[in-house]
């Protein structure tokens, strides 16, 4: 903006227009309840982890192999991975978008982080199913 | 101008002069309420914690991968600094989670009021720091 005082404004779409695009246009609250939904479940499921992380912490890779062939086990991995990935992808893009100011640049780290994410999604589950299935 | 967010943005001063309204809250105005600096605690530790998700499925893929694999993972983090991150990580994990669960609370519209909201900091810090040391006494304890 050339005068930071200059006050004319020439804005050629209704308010309308923008309350559609922007407001409450059914979809605007998906990624908020999303953060909260996984938030829920990452609770029960990030005690169940880091118990089992303890126990697992003085043990040989062979204990490691054990515990994630079991189905409940790898289940509730699955669980939390996709909680925990899902709710971490939600939140750094949210970070990006209060402090990334240059559009063409927030759209890059935005699309990156959920690349990255996806990419560590799919790699956590086949390990969880390759442990799953290696008793 | 080209938005209508931006004609919000202008106002008359008191002498009747065009001003371009103030942004706050000013950061480097402010004295941060504790408050203030536990929410962008909240932030920080979500970042941290991302680091630390990729550390986990290094930890799992190597797991599912060989004994060689899962030989090096362990050795990073029974490092000196590997303990360092993890201990690191476990604050961040247990403040992300009390804060979280204070969140959500808000969410539900309890607590919202000020006198609360200093109860609940004090709520989410101890409980931190007994999640913490908590995890780390049982940690050492099953070594």
């Amino acid at each position: 903006m050339a005068n930071p005082n200059s006050v004319d404004v020439a804005v050629m779409r209704s308010m309308l227009s923008r309350a559609r695009g922007l407001g409450s246009a059914k979809s605007g609250t998906a990624h908020w309840w999303a953060q909260r939904v996984t938030a829920i479940a990452l609770v029960p499921l990030a005690l169940w982890f880091v118990a089992s992380v303890i126990g697992l912490s003085h043990q040989p890779r062979a204990a490691v192999l054990h515990w994630g062939a079991h189905p409940l086990n790898a289940a509730l991995l699955l669980a939390m991975l996709v909680a925990l990935l899902h709710h971490m992808q939600l939140g750094l893009s949210v970070v990006i978008e209060d402090y990334v100011h240059v559009p063409r640049t927030r759209l890059m780290a935005i699309l990156s982080v959920k690349a990255i994410t996806a990419l560590l999604l799919f790699a956590s589950v086949i390990s969880v199913v390759r442990l799953a299935v290696s008793f | 101008m080209s938005d209508v967010r931006e004609a919000l943005m202008v106002g008359r001063g008191s002498t009747g002069k065009q001003v371009r309204r103030p942004l706050s809250p000013h950061l480097q105005v402010y004295r941060l309420p504790l408050t203030a600096r536990l929410s962008i605690l909240h932030r920080i530790t979500g970042v941290g914690l991302a680091v630390g998700a990729l550390v986990l499925v290094w930890w799992l893929v190597a797991a599912a991968t060989s004994d060689a694999a899962y030989a090096t993972v362990s050795a990073v983090l029974r490092s000196p600094i590997g303990y360092l991150a993890l201990f690191a990580w476990s604050v961040a994990l247990w403040y992300h989670f009390c804060n979280g669960l204070r969140h959500l609370g808000w969410d539900f519209g309890h607590g919202l009021d000020l006198a609360s909201a200093r109860r609940s900091n004090m709520f989410v810090l101890a409980g931190t720091a007994v999640l913490t040391v908590l995890t780390w006494l049982i940690a050492i304890a099953a070594q």
